[in-house]
């Protein structure tokens, strides 16, 4: 067998390994557990739904919950008893927030359910073996319980198949024992895997500390192409990206996925699992776990079914409680601490680590970074980790992403390596998390800017179109009064007050449109002074601009005005002068008259002040009948008139077009009806009055059929904009509600214009 | 259970500050050794009274910083620093000269900006510097080897007596920088010349030397730094060699082997506190230390240069640090250099 070239791995350490506590005895199978705890999100993703209620009998093997999603996976009952609960339940993890789980009382028989093993899966097609693969609910075991059947489904092509057996973390041997036991099994699921995929070499990378496993697997792939390649211990070879590193030379894309360089990955008890669902039609019920540490007095390795609580297994393996200092669930680079050995194994707990407090002692305080860059060299991903600690501890986010924070492992080694003892990782941890959060406020702060802009559009628009009606009705004023000026005027009196009204009108919309700019341009500023974008500025500028506009057209009318009154007859004022004149003699009057006692002098004023009343009355009477306008209440009428025709004839045509009338009853009523909108219009030339009816008489009927077309391009409209919002939605509804939104467009366009 | 909640990794290398800074200490004995056996006594006394003025300044330091002061003077960084300027002073610097440096190098060169691996320039550098541009005339006052007995060097160091003239003399490179007249072959015959470089001062650096191979092979610090310094020096002699006329800056085995050169290279240059941080960003540094001490030593106003040429490379070290970013994996380039904003 010819070694395939082996490529550097930059940095990596050698942590003591500790793995000959476990690796010396055969796989264990530990005792049936009284009651089990089965969490329903074992894998990356949204947990899976229970497909079984409280009381109800399992068979082993038998599906309890079912994959909520496409991408998600189902859940299979460990062994045969009853359901006792569905709830929350303590769960392995760091953090350790109890997890919904089924909780199943052994019946102590572990009666399988009848299994279905596809013997000939080179009959199946693709879609079926990665449904199978799939159904038995397989998640990556190698520690991140990723759906295998999604990692397969890629639609890259894969050159490369890599199988991890590296298992490169001290103390975990699940994986040594597996491949030294288990070899024939893994080779005939590492065959499945490269009948799915195709690809061009399969490489089984295992690491030279292990060479029973080399040797069993060697022995096991002779006479298929696959290759065992021994691979220099060093922790973190075992890692994806490292292991696809050093077997391929080829790095995986900063932010992307092995597929995108043609090599895909699978750990060596995922490819056993495979083979087991496949070939023996067993879900994935049971997992190989590591059960080491000093606390333990038989450190092994045990087939544990999915499930059973940790206590259990650890009690199994002879816990001494006092000796426990530690526990670990993972190895101790990238385990985590457990508080509660209630919590059940899944399908990713690779070891259970009990260690003395010797074994692993309380980190020592943390002392200042002295910058000796051990850390750099030891890190795999070619970071700088003490620049990343500055950066976290000064959370200075751009930098870190400068220093790729993002394409950190937390493999540990940097921690490993620190002389002062600072848990690098754990900054990195908590700076990734701000990061985050970060992105997320930036997204949303992005969202309300977009939403905040086009309103600012639609608002900008909404006043563009009544500024350009404004405008039609001015102008349409001007005609009207160009109009009236040309008419005959025998009445100089009542043109030069038409004359005076007009330019009091316009005075007066000057003044509404000057303030209406003013109003605009101060809310502007206000929401320039919240946010400050070059956009509002602008904006600020222009409506600036538009009310000094405003202002001074203001000022040149009113200049105007003034100007005005010196033209106008005394005629109008005196009217008003005489009748405030004479308002104030009345009053003077009824004061005097409510004296009780008036002397002479008082009395002869009175006498006085009624006369001079007398005559203002008199010459009230004389202007007010001089400057008494013509009665034009005619053509108002006339327009009225006109309109109700209009309205009874257009009620008419409606009516018969509703009761189904043929083509010549409809005729002569539609001839009426354009009729009447003729007599309209010459009323309401007549009338000389605006009138904004004429928008409403130029639409044409619509006809049933019509409506209904444009009905449905609305519908249509409404239910492409859904999906497009919707981003859940697949791209075969989109590409219909296009089509569909295509063939009502085009099913108006072509309805003729007269119907 | 109670069990304690800590987070990943759980495992610890054996490496900590402490053992580090020990090793230092250790590497610096067969340098020292060879002091003593060249200069008398005046090292060791230099080396204890160094030390004492460390830690005392040093615990004051932290005090007014309120700072816990036995869990930072265990650290053992002080009495590095204290060794290293104990090691570059002269053997007989008066007790004044002494604490002058050593109390500059720790209260200004560290501690003032925020104690260990907080300084941007070596300190035991910045006290050497001191002492050097305020005191030139005891900080060049270098014995002939083996003309200072215990108690004449005791009485010295404490400004009791005054040793008759003689029995200090200029250094090899002192005379060479000085030197007008005679040719290089004249000046071998100087009793400051020794076989390679300066009489004595060749021992003394090939102690450090092998002081320095040790802590490369214990992987105390990278080869970068150390290689790069000496290339420098080795490469700029070479180049400037203009053979061994009267105006001769020295062959470049008398550079590599005199003066402070191996002090520096493997325990000065090396301090990762105030050097760059990527290997390659250590190699420059180291480069940079080297051309510089030989510039200073050839053109300079100073006989020896290394002092000056760390302090310089120090100001450089966080811009050669940005210029020598690795690439990290996955990533097809490597961002370097200033951004805006940066």
């Amino acid at each position: 067998m010819s070694m395939p070239k082996l490529w550097p791995m930059p940095g990596g350490i050698h942590p003591s390994e500790r793995k000959a506590l476990s690796n010396r005895e055969p796989i264990a199978q530990p005792p049936l557990p009284a009651r089990l705890i089965v969490p329903l999100g074992q894998h990356i993703g949204v947990p899976a739904r229970p497909l079984v209620g409280v009381g109800a009998p399992v068979l082993k093997g038998q599906k309890i919950a079912e994959a909520a999603d496409a991408r998600g996976l189902p859940v299979h009952a460990p062994t045969s008893g009853t359901v006792v609960a569905i709830g929350p339940q303590s769960y392995p993890h760091a953090s350790g927030p109890p997890a919904e789980a089924i909780v199943i009382d052994s019946d102590g028989l572990d009666r399988w359910v009848p299994l279905a093993p596809s013997g000939d899966y080179r009959s199946l097609s693709r879609e079926a073996l990665l449904a199978l693969i799939r159904d038995a609910g397989i998640a990556g075991l190698g520690g991140a319980g990723f759906p295998t059947a999604a990692k397969l489904a890629t639609g890259s092509r894969i050159a490369t198949l890599v199988i991890n057996g590296a298992e490169c973390e001290p103390y975990i041997t699940a994986d040594d024992r597996l491949m030294r036991e288990r070899a024939r099994e893994l080779v005939a699921g590492i065959e499945i895997l490269a009948h799915l995929l195709g690809p061009e070499r399969v490489l089984i990378g295992i690491e030279d500390n292990k060479p029973e496993a080399i040797g069993a697997v060697s022995e096991a792939v002779a006479g298929t192409p696959f290759m065992v390649v021994s691979v220099p211990t060093l922790y973190p070879s075992g890692g994806e990206k490292q292991l696809i590193q050093i077997l391929t030379g080829l790095e995986v894309p900063s932010g992307g996925l092995p597929a995108d360089i043609g090599v895909l990955c699978q750990n060596v008890g995922t490819c056993v699992a495979v083979h087991d669902a496949v070939l023996l039609g067993r879900p994935l019920i049971s997992r190989i776990t590591t059960l080491t540490g000093e606390a333990l007095q038989r450190p092994m390795n045990v087939e544990a079914l999915v499930g059973t609580p940790i206590k259990d297994l650890l009690a199994f393996a002879g816990l001494d409680e006092r000796r426990l200092g530690r526990l670990l669930v993972g190895g101790p680079m990238m385990g985590f601490s457990l508080a509660d050995a209630a919590a059940p194994v899944i399908k990713t707990s690779n070891c259970l680590l009990a260690a003395t407090p010797e074994e692993l002692p309380a980190p020592p305080p943390a002392m200042p970074c002295i910058r000796c860059g051990d850390c750099a060299e030891a890190c795999p991903a070619s970071l700088l980790p003490q620049q990343l600690l500055f950066y976290a501890q000064g959370e200075d986010h751009e930098q870190l992403q400068a220093h790729n924070l993002f394409d950190c492992i937390e493999c540990g080694a940097c921690a490993y390596v620190c002389p002062s003892s600072i848990p690098l990782v754990q900054h990195y941890r908590a700076a990734k998390a701000q990061l985050r959060e970060q992105a997320d406020r930036q997204a949303r702060a992005e969202q309300a800017r977009l939403r905040f802009e086009a309103r600012q559009e639609r608002l900008r628009q909404a006043e563009a179109r009544k500024e350009a009606e404004r405008q039609a009705r001015a102008e349409k004023a001007e005609r009207m009064r160009a109009a009236q000026a040309e008419a005959p005027a025998d009445d100089p009196l009542a043109r030069l007050q038409a004359k005076k009204a007009g330019v009091g009108d316009e005075v007066k919309k000057l003044k509404i449109e000057a303030s209406m700019a003013q109003v605009a341009l101060k809310k502007a500023e206000k929401q320039l002074a919240a946010h400050d974008t070059p956009e509002l500025q602008a904006q600020v500028e222009t409506l600036r601009r538009a009310a000094e506009q405003a202002r001074q057209a203001l000022d040149e009318a009113q200049a105007k005005q003034a100007a005005e009154p010196a033209a106008t007859p005394t005629a109008a004022p005196d009217l008003k002068k005489i009748k405030i004149e004479a308002a104030m003699l009345r009053a003077q009057i009824g004061k005097l008259e409510r004296l009780e006692l008036p002397d002479n002098a008082e009395r002869a004023e009175l006498e006085r002040l009624r006369t001079a009343l007398g005559t203002a009355e008199a010459q009230l009477r004389a202007l007010e009948e001089q400057a008494q306008p013509a009665p034009a209440a005619a053509p108002n009428d006339d327009l009225k008139r006109a309109k109700i025709a209009l309205a009874l004839k257009r009620a008419e045509l409606k009516k018969a077009e509703k009761t189904g009338a043929d083509d010549e009853e409809l005729a002569p009523l539609r001839a009426a009806l354009v009729e009447a909108e003729q007599a309209l219009h010459r009323a309401e030339a007549a009338s000389g009055r605006p009138a904004p009816e004429h928008v409403l008489i130029d639409k044409r009927p619509v006809s049933a059929e019509e409506r209904a077309r444009k009905t449905e391009r609305a519908y249509a409209r409404a239910e492409l904009h859904k999906l497009e919002r919707d981003p859940a939605a697949s791209p075969e509804a989109l590409v219909a509600a296009r089509e569909r939104l295509a063939r009502a467009e085009q099913a108006l366009a072509a309805q003729p214009l007269d119907s | 259970m109670a069990l304690p909640r800590i987070t990943s990794p759980h495992a610890h290398g054996p490496n900590r500050t402490q053992r580090v800074m020990l090793l230092v200490l250790a590497a610096a004995i067969p340098g020292a050794l060879a002091q003593c056996w060249l200069y008398g006594a005046g090292t060791l006394i230099n080396l204890f009274w160094a030390s004492a003025v460390a830690l005392g300044v040093e615990a004051a330091a932290l005090k007014l910083r309120d700072r816990p002061v036995a869990f930072f003077l265990r650290d053992g960084s002080a009495l590095v620093t204290a060794a290293l300027l104990a090691l570059a002073l002269p053997p007989y610097a008066p007790w004044w000269l002494t604490l002058v440096a050593v109390g500059s190098a720790i209260l200004f060169g560290k501690q003032l900006y925020g104690g260990l691996g907080q300084n941007p320039f070596n300190p035991a550098m910045i006290g050497y510097v001191v002492a050097l541009v305020s005191f030139p005339v005891p900080m060049t006052q270098w014995p002939a080897a083996h003309a200072v007995g215990l108690l004449d060097g005791l009485q010295q160091i404490l400004g009791i007596v005054t040793l008759p003239d003689g029995w200090a003399r200029a250094t090899a490179l002192d005379v060479l920088k000085t030197n007008r007249s005679l040719t290089v072959e004249e000046l071998w015959q100087n009793p400051a010349f020794g076989h390679f470089g300066g009489m004595g001062a060749e021992i003394v650096n090939l102690a450090f030397l092998a002081g320095g191979l040790f802590l490369l092979h214990k992987r105390l610090f990278g080869w970068q730094a150390p290689v790069g310094m000496l290339a420098g020096l080795f490469v700029m002699s070479l180049l400037f060699w203009n053979g061994s006329g009267s105006d001769s800056h020295g062959s470049p085995l008398f550079h590599l082997l005199s003066g402070a050169t191996m002090l520096g290279a493997f325990f000065i240059v090396t301090d990762p506190a105030s050097g760059a941080t990527s290997p390659r960003g250590r190699l420059y540094f180291g480069l940079g230390v080297g051309v510089l001490t030989y510039v200073i030593r050839a053109w300079g106003g100073y006989p020896d240069g290394v002092a000056f040429a760390v302090l310089l490379m120090n100001m450089a070290a966080p811009t050669l640090d940005y210029y020598t970013r690795p690439r990290t994996y996955g990533h097809a380039k490597t961002q370097r250099g200033f951004k805006a904003g940066d």
